[in-house]
């Protein structure tokens, strides 16, 4: 990530996505950089890949309460695990999607693949670092967590 | 197409939340839902079968994506009427869409309002 400009542009993404879907804002505290190469995730992570004019990965971290509670949201009645699977993958997805709007047609995003588990890990390209996006959303924290080349 | 007949929807998206919120959502009284699918490939097999004359196509999708798709359901029957709903938010993939013979374009998210003023929109 090169720029501030660079992570609003997943910031606004985030707002956007909660003000529309869920139709309830969520609010992002300060990105910072992981100190860690290997950011703690959620017990749901939604994971796209990046390639083309970037390379990288984009990933969307939250916990289950809170993924049961946006679906609710949704009017969706069924909360099971492969439903859950398939909200967190679509957020990540829909999050990297719109950031074509800036970063140009040539970020090219992957389908999701998405990991379940707390002790789950997942791959970053090397010498990158990743940036983490705090989401509060209700009582609920979950992370994007962005990390491009 | 004229504006009292009834249009026979079918939904294609690799999300299953995306694909029951579209067929829940959606309240136009001339649009029947028939059928959805998970990817171009499975929304070939099911236009021979449903013979839907309108769709929604998500864009990345697994197998066949929803570009590929889109011109082949064209070529099938250039009649049909496909709104492409997708998280790719850059003009030229709407331009390129459209190119392909899809008839309108829906960024995602989207609310409920949005996809059955998208909807309306196609069958006017």
């Amino acid at each position: 990530m090169k720029t501030e400009s660079e992570v609003n542009v997943f910031v606004d993404g985030v707002l956007n996505y909660f003000g529309t879907t869920v139709q309830q804002v969520a609010e992002c505290g300060t990105p910072y950089l992981a100190l860690s190469r290997t950011p703690e995730i959620s017990d749901y992570t939604g994971m796209i890949r990046i390639s083309g004019k970037r390379d990288g990965v984009v990933f969307f971290t939250a916990p289950k309460s809170m993924l049961c509670v946006m679906l609710m949201r949704m009017q969706e009645t069924d909360m099971s695990h492969d439903n859950l699977c398939d909200l967190v993958g679509e957020i990540a997805n829909t999050l990297s999607g719109n950031a074509r709007r800036d970063f140009g047609h040539q970020f090219n995003i992957s389908v999701p693949a998405v990991v379940h588990g707390r002790n789950s890990t997942v791959d970053y390209p090397p010498n990158t670092r990743a940036i983490v996006i705090p989401i509060e959303w209700r009582t609920y924290h979950a992370r994007l967590v962005v990390c491009l080349n | 197409m004229n504006e009292t007949m009834t249009h026979r929807l079918l939904v294609v998206d690799d999300s299953n939340v995306i694909r029951r919120r579209i067929e829940r959502v959606q309240d136009l009284p001339g649009i029947q839902f028939v059928g959805a699918a998970r990817n171009g490939r499975e929304a070939l097999e099911m236009h021979e079968k449903l013979r839907p004359t309108i769709v929604t196509m998500d864009l990345t999708m697994p197998e066949m994506d929803g570009g590929e798709c889109v011109a082949r359901l064209v070529e099938r029957d250039p009649d049909i009427l496909i709104l492409v709903i997708s998280a790719l938010a850059d003009k030229l993939t709407a331009i390129d869409a459209i190119e392909k013979g899809a008839s309108g374009f829906l960024c995602k998210p989207f609310t409920d309002r949005q996809l059955n003023n998208a909807l309306r929109k196609l069958i006017e």
